[in-house]
């Protein structure tokens, strides 16, 4: 009967013990992991159905008409007033020249004049712009503000997904990816 | 006698009690039925972090992407999704992280069971302290 | 620049003091003396004494705004006004460890004065657990976070400190916050002495209850602090998010209110003893969670520290070596003096202490699981989920209708036995009940058999509460304690319910309308101060008596570090508050302005005063028979 309880008494101690051992490693890993979350990549296709209208052209249309599947497609957002986009706008014209990916525009939260006078004064990469002007679009992608970057594929999956200006291991990055 | 009106005091007690729930749970199918989009926005927005700023929902947070969020989901609602669309549209996209309520799903399984798994645990350890007769 | 020096070396000094402590009353226990010798005494004085110089020292530095040292490079300006150079000095990570360090010697101090007529070993050994605790935190803060860094070449002006911690109430709540937070770990090392000691008993009870008591009213003071401003200062006008930092000071608060409950059954009937000892460790252990949660900026959230996983390596290890030290001497010691010798029986006191901390410890354990189940699946399953408001409600309010249920007869209950005689009384106090809240929930519209529920319960207990200032013998703390928490749960549930708030994006000269009033936004004013520029709105309400109130919501741009900040104007009156912020739109000539009726705001916070009130009778009593 005695030794019963103290079998238990083991147990139990033993269950803490664990217990408190296990907790101490996962806040060890949880301190080392990365804390700026960024989601996964959802495999699942881009949300085509939604309405967009032109920067230059104000023409309304649906974006699924945009992604035709022909080919790749970087949507990248920005706008005039986002500083890190001046740096990028670099990065967008190389990938222009040397890739074979369709440039999709879309202007954040910004007016057409200074947007007009951004892309005279750094060039423009895209083939095609469209406007955002209360940010919604932008949540249609899943996107969280400027700049921010999606290569999406001929079946309209999103490939990859840069949160933040593109630096150069990402240029090389969509290189490798739409010139294979 | 005293026990006689005790007796009387319980029954009145007990009726007047059911007769309360009664007449609140007849109330309660006439309430509001108006479905105001502002209204529902906020609730929706409520529940939704404010991925950009640190712990605040959508609803308090007066950030760019905040905004945004606020006119994507009245638009949303306009467009007749109903709230559980309009977040499980979001989780697709942003992920599980966006939204304050964690759901019940093979990851969030153990944070609801285990709580009420303790509070059992701690009611037989009561019951069997204090019924053991030493 | 001396100055500096000055608090650094002092802080060696007090380290050198602590191993020097700890030490001798190592040697004292062997020899088994019997009182204990003035010399400890006066070396736990000088600890004490060389903690304060050092943060003296700190508070100097800020004043004179000495950029020669780091911490007070990184957190002051010379354009601050006087009070946020002072409160600057907590208001950071290293600053506020110190102030850690001063509460951590001090309560030792306290508790070695308090404690002379308490037997030597007891006293003894409790300044050695103490001792550990201190030197832990000394080398913590010499070797991670030293406040007395320099920097070279001595730079002319500082980096300021965040607006949103420029606030009267935000530079007391830490202090106040401290001395309940720090104040478990005293609870902590006479739990462990005493049992060691063979002291788990009455007069133990006695004499720790001082400072359980202590811990309780300052954490209920630093949590009450900490969301009145919340409330103003955050600019939404909620003052509880379940946020994960204050669920960390929200933990050991309630395992305190357990612990409580537990310590004065303790007193009265020996019993529980086991158990009150394992919640004074539980106690510490949470507070040292929530401190590694909140330093080692593992959480996202408004109170992160600057990130370093060095310090939140060091507290996390040093949280595993103190809890397995408590769990290896609880293993040890607890022996065959803590069984239980005397039956409880079921309609008793006893009984219903059980059931309080029972209660008590699920939504304990709600909180706990739901602030680390998403680090655990995180690490675990590289899985990132949100726990918010939602899940809390929906496990603590069902179980709080029981709860207080139990709350509320739990008092007229006696210790060992209690004969349960239905009175008429108790007839009327149901009635009243019922009808009070019938109305309660008619008003306020929310037709809802759960709402309904909630407000019986919690209106049971406020009456029988106050039923009981009609006994002959009142239990004041008790009474106000309770009282307290009646109105708190019932203010807060009219807050959330019959709030109501508009948003709207309008210009200068537009109006809106809330129910019966008119918003008008009359005019727009730049106003210049010391240590920012801010924008006024100029508002008046009309209601439809046609009374005024005026009310201006600021927009601040604060200089040193340049900021925004949204400033709320409340106009506070007994059943409601009226709220209002405004923010900038981008580009355009509008508006953002938001409007809030908050009801019965300053009964939360006159309930929260009432129940610290209960607290401090409790600590006043005269040694009078004492029930809970």
């Amino acid at each position: 009967m005695q030794s019963l309880e103290k079998i238990k008494k083991s147990i139990f101690s033993l269950i803490i013990l664990i217990f408190l051992i296990i907790s101490f490693f996962v806040f060890k890993f949880a301190l080392q992991k990365e804390k700026i979350y960024s989601p996964k990549i959802s495999e699942n296709q881009i949300f085509t159905d939604f309405e967009v209208v032109g920067l230059v052209e104000e023409k309304q249309i649906n974006f699924s008409e945009v992604l035709t599947g022909k080919n790749f497609y970087l949507i990248n957002i920005w706008s005039s007033w986002c500083e890190p986009c001046k740096d990028e706008s670099e990065y967008l014209l190389e990938l222009k020249k040397n890739t074979p990916v369709m440039m999709i525009g879309v202007n954040y939260k910004d007016n057409k004049k200074n947007a007009l006078n951004f892309l005279k004064l750094y060039g423009n990469p895209f083939d095609q712009i469209f406007i955002d002007k209360q940010g919604t679009i932008s949540i249609n992608f899943g996107a969280y503000g400027v700049p921010e970057t999606f290569l999406i594929n001929e079946k309209n999956k999103v490939l990859k997904k840069y949160i933040g200006p593109l630096n150069d291991k990402d240029v090389y990055e969509i290189k490798n990816i739409t010139n294979n | 006698m005293t026990r006689m009106f005790m007796k009387s005091k319980i029954l009145l007690t007990i009726k007047i009690l059911i007769i309360f729930i009664l007449i609140s749970f007849n109330l309660k199918n006439i309430g509001v039925a108006s479905t105001f989009s502002e209204e529902q926005t906020i609730n929706i927005t409520k529940n939704l972090r404010c991925l950009i700023c640190q712990g605040q929902t959508i609803h308090e947070s007066n950030s760019d992407f905040a905004e945004s969020m606020k006119k994507y989901i009245k638009g949303e609602i306009e467009n007749g999704k109903t709230d559980e669309e309009i977040f499980s549209s979001l989780v697709e996209k942003y992920g599980q992280w966006i939204v304050y309520d964690p759901g019940m799903s093979k990851n969030t399984f153990l944070l609801w069971t285990l709580p009420l798994l303790l509070f059992l645990i701690g009611g037989a350890i009561i019951a069997n302290k204090i019924l053991k007769k030493v | 620049m001396i100055i500096s020096q000055l608090g650094y070396y002092s802080l060696i000094f007090g380290l050198l003091t602590s191993i020097f402590i700890f030490f001798n009353s190592s040697i004292q226990l062997k020899k088994n003396n019997l009182v204990i010798s003035d010399k400890t005494f006066s070396l736990i004085g000088f600890q004490f004494f060389f903690v304060l110089i050092s943060f003296i020292s700190l508070i100097y530095s800020f004043i004179i705004s000495d950029f020669s040292n780091e911490t007070v490079y990184n957190n002051s300006h010379t354009t601050k006004p006087l009070f946020y150079k002072i409160t600057g000095t907590w208001g950071n990570h290293e600053g506020s460890l110190l102030l850690w360090l001063l509460v951590l010697t001090g309560v030792l101090l306290g508790f070695i004065f308090k404690s002379r007529n308490e037997p030597n070993s007891y006293r003894l050994l409790t300044t050695l657990f103490h001792q550990i605790i201190v030197i832990g935190f000394f080398i913590f803060v010499l070797k991670t976070s030293n406040p007395f860094n320099e920097i070279f070449p001595v730079q002319t002006e500082g980096l300021g400190l965040n607006p949103i911690l420029q606030d009267p109430a935000l530079g007391i709540h830490p202090p106040i916050l401290y001395l309940g937070y720090v104040g478990t770990s005293i609870i902590f090392s006479a739990a462990l002495a005493s049992m060691i000691s063979n002291y788990v008993n009455k007069s133990w009870a006695k004499n720790i209850k001082f400072w359980i008591l202590f811990s309780w009213i300052f954490l209920t003071g630093g949590i009450l602090l900490g969301s009145i401003w919340a409330y103003y200062e955050l600019g939404w006008g909620g003052f509880w998010f379940w946020d994960p930092v204050e669920n960390v000071s929200l933990m050991p608060w309630l395992s305190l209110t357990a612990l409580l409950h537990c310590i004065v059954t303790l007193e009265k009937r020996e019993l529980f003893k086991k158990w009150t000892i394992v919640l004074c460790i539980i106690t510490f252990a949470l507070s040292m969670v929530g401190t590694f949660l909140v330093r080692s900026g593992i959480l996202n959230s408004v109170h992160t520290f600057a990130n370093d996983p060095s310090r939140g390596i060091y507290i996390l290890t040093f949280l595993l070596v103190l809890v397995l030290l408590s769990f290896v001497i609880f293993i040890i010691y607890e022996n065959k003096n803590f069984a239980q010798k005397s039956e409880i029986f079921t309609l008793s006191k006893e009984t219903a202490v059980l059931i309080n901390n029972w209660f008590i410890l699920y939504f304990l354990s709600v909180v706990l699981i739901g602030t680390i189940y998403p680090i655990f699946l995180d690490v675990i399953l590289d899985e990132q989920i949100s726990v918010g408001p939602p899940f809390y409600n929906k496990l603590i309010l069902p179980f709080l209708i029981p709860f207080v249920l139990f709350m509320s007869i739990g008092p007229s209950m006696k210790w060992i036995k209690t004969n349960f005689k239905f009175r008429a009384k108790s007839f009327f106090v149901i009635v009243f009940t019922m009808v009070l809240s019938f109305f309660t929930v008619y008003f306020i519209g929310e037709k809802n058999i759960f709402i309904l529920l909630l407000f019986i319960g919690f209106f049971y207990l406020l009456l029988k509460s106050l039923d009981q200032l009609r006994e002959k013998t009142k239990n004041f703390a008790q009474i106000f304690s309770h009282t307290g928490f009646s109105l708190l749960l019932i203010s807060i549930l009219l807050n959330s319910f019959s709030s109501r708030e508009i948003v709207k994006n309008i210009q200068v000269g537009e109006s809106f309308a809330l129910k019966n009033e008119k918003i008008i936004f009359k005019k727009i004013a730049i106003e210049k101060e010391k240590n920012y520029e801010s924008i006024v709105g100029f508002f008046e309400i009309l209601d439809d008596k046609n009374t005024i109130i005026n009310l201006q919501p600021e927009i601040r741009i604060y200089n040193e570090p340049e900021m925004a900040t949204s400033e709320a104007s409340i106009k506070t009156t007994l059943f409601k508050d009226r709220f209002i912020t405004i923010n900038i739109i981008k580009d355009q000539n509008f508006f953002n302005v938001r409007y809030q009726h908050k009801s019965f705001m300053i009964w939360i916070w006159i309930s929260t005063l009432i129940i610290m009130l209960g607290g401090m009778f409790a600590i006043f009593r005269k040694n009078k028979e004492v029930n809970i």
